[in-house]
């Protein structure tokens, strides 16, 4: 077996490989973009991807980051994210990004190598039981163990990623399928009927909303992910049906852009650093309805005082997901969309109702002011976090580009999301549910990708963004302009503000310390750095970054000690909400019971 | 919430696929629910279709989170709850060794002929009965052999089905 002949894989006259079946398919299911990393197990792929040129492979640095990148092509498109990745290490460095995208609810397809099917369970090199793995990190999974089933399984794989609630699918395929000659099978009839989109929602249930909306005097639209994830047009027709109700809107963090946060409407973001607004709101409502948000412990804080008085609502695609944490008195299962239009068409031409009592008790809410804050504005003054935000966002909008933000996770995060405003599904990119340090800057590398000529920035912490700094070097490769724009406060803030609230300000290992110069570090992965130390700096860093056509990191230095406020503490409910930090913590409701939680 | 922990038997039709079992059991452990008993075996041969029976117990509330779990598993064709939906029989099979000689295996032998337990291998100083019925049969039987050389118990778990015409449908229809 040493011929030259032998070298080239049999496969038939004008046969496919595996390999090559897989890009046909990936081409038949409108993939455009990869993002991925080589490895043993998958150079057959990479050998096809070579010899074709209708789909883009973009080469990240690291696994983790290929998935997070390709969730926030997911989360900014709408379409399925495509990860490719190598067996062993290559599939367990992906399992954060597959689990950040199941909690998430983001469309992935995840195809990974793995060693020859003689060669599983062997302990072979780089062999990792990777379906196994994975089986609690993503919707689905699968082997592929015959060649005939490649094809059809991994179609099977892009229609369970996309149809109901959105996850992440993981296939594992073992090398000699992708080496050997495989069958471009025909599309044929999924097994997944069931998955196809429900008929329209319960008649019945939307009466039941209809009537209560009727009578309600104090009700509360609770908006999440899922209007975001039903598409572009569930947006719309939530914002149609707020109009003609007049009833106020709050959203959970993976919700915001579904409804625009500068409207009058809008109370904010709910939950743990929610508005004053939107918190009291959701204590106070005598209707609650919940569309395609699910009741995370981040949004309602202790579960038997959450929204005591309200008649509740919850609409979500999956069912699962209804009566699971807050018993609700009607459900409306399916896709938001439908949910929607069926409310709508059933209000019809209703009068809007008086809410005038409401919205009076919702603006002396709104009166305190919760994410108020005061900038020393003198030139030599420190940078708050929270203004510094403001002012990116203001002068974003004065660009008037289509912008798109990411984030990593901690203070900064919730920084952002109290303050840069959104008023357009998709363009809002945050690992919720998961809370995935090291999520935005590959996001950001995902989102540029899909909108080459969008601004694109990953609001960050400097603790969060060294965790996949390396991607530094995929934006310098891809010459993505992405704007890293570091809250830079030398601490784990997050977690140093729970030190300081529950932990006695015993800050254990929550210094950043020995951190790089970020200005150099650009340089050094030939991008441009930019700092800003005093207030009278920041304006010009970040209209230099606004106006740079290439990657840049601002290394904005900000107040330490600065505190992320309104904060609702774990185990406390909705009305206990910290205020600042000049309110006493025990009034708040901060009690050993919730030090237990996280 | 401790006080309304209910019992509840749930039958699942999922494909016969490499995985599926794994797939069930790592959404019980992986949620924190019970597995009191768990059978498992491939129903229909044709369709690759399993049936498992699993004895479960929780709240309501978690009760229904299982069911609702359960049916988001890709492979799985349909989730019953038999005690929601009526009436069902519940069945369990143990092989029990009782290795015994003289008096008590005299006595043995007879306690096992009025549970109507078969004796499926005798030796001189042993015998191993097979037993089917309620899980509350076997436990009284078992109990009862206990002082009389109870050497080892093999127990399947309950496999059960609902009383009456009424049929566990697929979600399917027909292809």
């Amino acid at each position: 077996m040493t011929g030259a002949a032998d070298k080239e894989p049999k496969t038939g006259n004008n046969a496919l490989n595996g390999a090559e079946v897989l890009l046909r398919v990936l081409d038949e299911q409108g993939v455009e973009v990869i993002f991925g990393y080589p490895g043993g197990a998958v150079l057959p792929i990479y050998d096809a991807l070579f010899k074709q040129d209708r789909i883009r492979h973009i080469l990240v640095r690291h696994e983790q980051a290929a998935v997070h990148a390709a969730e926030a092509y997911a989360r900014s498109t709408g379409k399925v994210g495509v990860v490719l990745v190598t067996s062993g290490p290559g599939a367990t460095n992906a399992v954060t990004g597959l689990v950040d995208a199941l909690m998430d609810s983001i469309p992935l397809v995840c195809l990974c190598g793995q060693v020859p099917t003689k060669l599983i369970g062997n302990d072979a090199f780089q062999e990792a039981d990777t379906t196994g793995i994975t089986r609690p990190a993503t919707k689905h999974n699968y082997l592929v163990r015959e060649p005939g089933a490649l094809a059809q399984t991994v179609r099977e794989a892009f229609e369970v990623a996309r149809s109901g609630r959105p996850g992440p699918v993981l296939v594992d395929l073992p090398k000699d399928i992708t080496v050997g000659g495989a069958p471009l099978t025909p599309p044929a009839l999924s097994r997944l009927q069931r998955f196809r989109r429900q008929g329209g929602p319960d008649a019945a249930a939307i009466a039941r909303t209809i009537e209560a909306m009727k009578t309600a005097r104090r009700p509360l639209f609770y908006t999440g992910g899922g209007v975001i994830n039903s598409g572009p047009e569930a947006s719309e027709l939530l914002r149609r049906l707020a109009r003609k109700t007049g009833y106020p809107v709050t959203s959970t963090l993976m919700g915001l852009g579904a409804f625009p946060s500068p409207d009058p409407q809008f109370l904010g973001m709910l939950g743990m650093h929610g508005s004053v607004e939107a918190n009291m709101a959701t204590h106070g409502c005598d209707l609650l309805i919940a569309l395609g948000s699910r009741f995370d412990d981040r949004v309602t804080g202790r579960v038997d005082a959450f929204s005591p008085d309200s008649f509740k609502v919850h609409a979500d695609i999956d069912p699962s997901q209804i009566d699971k944490i807050i018993q609700v008195d009607v459900r409306l299962e399916g896709d938001l969309r439908d949910t929607l239009e069926a409310l709508l068409e059933a209000w019809d031409d209703t009068p809007a109702p008086d809410l005038t009592a409401w919205w009076n008790q919702i603006a002396s809410w709104r009166s305190v002011d919760g994410f108020g804050f005061t900038q020393d504005m003198t030139p030599s003054a420190i940078i708050r976090p929270q203004y510094a935000v403001r002012r990116l966002y203001e002068l974003t909008q004065e660009s008037g580009r289509d912008t798109f933000v990411s984030t990593e996770v901690g203070q900064h995060q919730m920084w952002a999301a109290q303050h840069f405003q959104f008023d357009k599904p998709n363009h809002w990119l945050t690992s919720g549910g998961l809370g995935t340090m090291g999520y935005g800057l590959p996001a950001a590398v995902g989102a540029q990708v899909a909108h080459p000529d969008a601004l694109v920035i990953d609001i960050a912490g400097e603790a969060s963004t060294l965790m996949n700094i390396q991607e530094l070097g995929t934006i310098a490769q891809y010459r993505l302009p992405v704007k890293i724009f570091i809250l830079n406060n030398r601490y784990m803030g997050m977690v140093r503000q729970w030190q300081e609230l529950l932990h006695g300000s015993r800050y254990s290992q929550s210094y950043s310390e020995a951190l790089p110069d970020f200005v150099k570090l650009a340089e050094a992965f030939h991008g441009t750095g930019m700092r800003a130390t005093n207030v009278g700096e920041l304006d010009d860093v970040i209209r230099r970054m606004l106006a740079h056509d290439g990657p840049v990191v601002a290394d904005i230095c900000v107040a330490e000690n600065e505190n992320c406020y309104p904060m609702i503490p774990s185990g406390a409910a909705h009305n206990q909400m910290l205020l600042g930090p000049d309110q006493d913590s025990e009034a708040a409701g901060l009690t050993e019971e919730g030090m237990m939680l996280v | 919430m401790a006080d309304d922990i209910q019992k509840s038997v749930i039958s699942v039709l999922i494909e016969d696929e490499s995985g599926a079992l794994a797939r069930v059991v790592g959404l019980f452990s992986g949620r924190g629910y019970n597995i009191e008993s768990l059978t498992v075996a491939v129903v229909d041969a044709e369709r690759h279709l399993s049936r498992i029976t699993v004895l479960t117990s929780g709240t309501p509330q978690v009760i229904k989170q299982i069911k609702a779990q359960l049916k988001r598993l890709i492979p799985v064709h349909a989730v019953c709850d038999l005690l929601e939906e009526g009436q069902y029989v519940g069945r369990e099979l143990a092989l029990v060794k009782v290795v015994s000689r003289g008096e008590a295996r005299t006595e043995g032998l007879r306690i096992a002929d009025s549970f109507r337990a078969r004796a499926v291998d005798t030796t001189a100083g042993s015998f191993v009965f097979e037993l089917t019925g309620s899980s509350e049969k076997l436990d009284a039987f078992i109990e009862l052999m206990r002082p009389l050389g109870l050497a080892e118990v093999s127990r399947t778990g309950i496999a059960a089905i609902a009383r009456g015409p009424s049929v566990f449908h697929l979600n399917e229809e027909p292809v």
